[in-house]
């Protein structure tokens, strides 16, 4: 390992131990609200089945969605929160002192919010699995949606990071925009059902690609061509990290 | 010309015509000065005169307004890698990782710097030598203000920096650590490591630095060996305590430099003021004198006398 490399390993793995202390904490905390919801939703609309979704029980319809909601939200929250813990605690001055350079910052903090990712969809995957069995008909574009979606959060969630002062920033970035545009995204319903107005907003939100994305890569069949899923997502990845990979190299915020 | 270029990389840092605003206020106003390698460089100065500012500056932490700063020749920001590896700088405030406990933060750090296991025996030694064997594995959440500072040093020197940089080390450090630093700080200049330190405890940087800079208002001040620097004002005290007698004639009470339970303090120009002449007018004055006692200045009036100066100006 050169010296470079090594240094990006440490930050990674600092980074990786931070939400690791708290395994228990980051892991169960998610797969408990999402059990909540499939008591709630899928025994309330046990019936019903999803047009366009044939075949398909209602709970398995909600589960791929609210795993990739947990995702969005939780790649979204570790890098935001590590960031702004250490520019409040004043500690962020150990890795700015560091010989760290912008790409070795945004590789190590994307990539441990993609470790969460993995460990939180496979807990909750894993623990739904009580109630439904999901079929995996699309491994490869699953795996490529999860990846660009936990990563676009995880680089949303620097750009937050660097931009806020306060950890009350932080919560209304998230309260304000992260967590209406996950729920607005046809976690519970497929966007079919809405009103005209709610149909074409909902075909903006980068979220939506997100979850509908995700729902083909396990049934195959989504709402929208997974073409146009893919571009949305991709596109909306390099923007974010375009921002965020820039907030660092200039050190915005950070080196004042 | 490839002499100058070979002496100027031979500088442990060169600080070129270094400025830094916040808004309106003028942090540093164009500094510049070069510390040679191996030198134990003193930066003194009051309260907001930019000494933070401008170490902040060589560390990475604040991109100066205009000017460059090279460590060991390399840029600190087009060749910023080389240079930080270079450096060890530790900060004035005093900033810890809850999250982690002492060795795994020492190694951590490390590991920034590219360093692996071979610097754990290291680690080892500083905490030993910093006294923190008893903390090794305690969470840093848990340690006092002064065990935080040592580990905030050691962390600084977890890559063995050749130049180190240390911010009010012993701010808030009782006495007896305040000995343990400097017998430290010392076997580590006498290993070669180029040391600037900022204080102000005034006998500290006095005792241990054999160059130092005075910083006022974002300005450089003085910049002299201490030895110069002390031998810069010839002046000297005379201290007389006063009996029963005539009060001091006025000719003698401008040169008061203090007065105290009987005890005079006047400061002399030698030039001016030779010792002769002042005793010859206190005794034509009748002035009683019980005691004499006369002292060198110190760097305490050095400084007072150039930072003053500096804000009449
Ligand atoms: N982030 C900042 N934003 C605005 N002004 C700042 C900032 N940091 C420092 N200053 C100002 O710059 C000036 C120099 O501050 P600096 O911290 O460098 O002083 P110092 O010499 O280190 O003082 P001290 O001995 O108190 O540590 C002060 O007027 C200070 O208020
Ligand atoms: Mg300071």
């Amino acid at each position: 390992m050169n010296p470079d490399q090594r240094g990006f390993y440490t930050l990674l793995k600092k980074e990786v131990m931070r939400f690791w202390a708290v395994l228990g904490q980051t892991v169960s905390a998610p797969v408990i609200t999402a059990l909540l919801y499939l008591l709630v939703f899928a025994q309330a609309l046990s019936g019903r089945t999803i047009a366009g979704y044939e075949g398909l029980s209602y709970t398995q319809f909600l589960v791929p969605g609210l795993i990739m909601m947990t995702v969005i939200q939780n790649a979204f929250a570790n890098t935001s929160s590590s960031l702004i813990q250490s520019k409040v605690m004043g500690n962020i001055v150990f890795t700015l002192m560091a010989p760290l350079g912008p790409l070795e910052w945004f590789g190590a903090y994307i990539l441990a919010a993609l470790v969460r990712s993995v460990l939180v969809a496979v807990a909750m995957l894993a623990v739904t699995l009580i109630f439904v069995r999901l079929p995996i008909e699309q491994p490869l574009a699953l795996l490529a949606v999860f990846l660009l979606s936990a990563g676009s959060l995880a680089a949303l969630g620097i750009i937050a990071g660097l931009w806020a002062q306060k950890f009350d920033q932080i919560a209304a970035f998230s309260n304000f925009i992260v967590t209406p545009l996950s729920f607005l995204s046809g976690v519970f319903y497929s966007v079919h059902a809405l009103p005209a107005f709610w149909y074409t907003a909902s075909h903006l939100n980068p979220f939506f690609y997100m979850i509908d994305g995700f729902r083909y890569g396990f049934f195959g069949t989504a709402d929208m061509p997974i073409a146009l899923s893919l571009a949305w997502i991709t596109t909306f990845f390099a923007v974010v990290s375009a921002i965020a990979y820039w907030m660092l190299h200039t050190g915005y915020r950070m080196r004042k | 010309m490839t002499a100058t270029m070979n002496t100027s990389t031979l500088d442990a840092l060169k600080i070129d015509a270094v400025q830094k605003s916040y808004g309106s206020l003028q942090a540093l106003k164009g500094v510049s000065f070069s510390i040679n390698r191996g030198e134990f460089f003193g930066l003194l100065g009051p309260n907001g005169a930019g000494k933070s500012t401008l170490i902040n500056t060589i560390a990475g932490l604040t991109r100066a307004t205009s000017g460059h700063i090279s460590v060991l020749g390399h840029d600190t920001v087009t060749d910023f890698r080389t240079a930080r590896r270079l450096l060890g700088v530790v900060p004035q405030e005093l900033v810890f990782d809850p999250f982690f406990n002492v060795v795994d933060m020492l190694r951590i750090q490390a590991g920034y710097y590219g360093c692996g296991e071979e610097v754990w025996p290291w680690i080892d030694e500083m905490i030993e030598r910093l006294e923190l064997k008893a903390k090794r594995t305690a969470s840093m959440r848990s340690l006092s203000g002064g065990m935080k500072r040592r580990v905030l040093i050691a962390q600084a020197l977890v890559h063995k920096p050749p130049v180190v940089i240390l911010d009010e080390p012993t701010a808030g450090v009782d006495v007896e650590l305040r000995r343990t630093l400097w017998a430290f700080m010392r076997d580590l200049h006498s290993q070669g490591t180029t040391v600037v330190l900022t204080t102000h405890y005034l006998e500290e940087a006095q005792e241990m630095c054999s160059r130092i800079a005075i910083l006022d208002k974002g300005e450089v001040k003085a910049l002299e060996t201490t030895g110069a620097l002390l031998g810069r004002h010839p002046f000297r005290f005379l201290r007389l305590k006063l009996g029963e007698g005539a009060p001091l004639p006025d000719t003698l009470r401008g040169l008061i430099a203090s007065e105290k339970d009987g005890v005079v303090e006047l400061k002399l120009e030698i030039a001016k003021h030779p010792i002769n002449s002042v005793f010859a007018a206190l005794r034509t004055a009748g002035v009683v004198i019980e005691d004499v006692h006369t002292r060198e200045p110190d760097l305490e009036d050095i400084f007072i006398e150039l930072t003053r100066a500096g804000s009449a100006a």
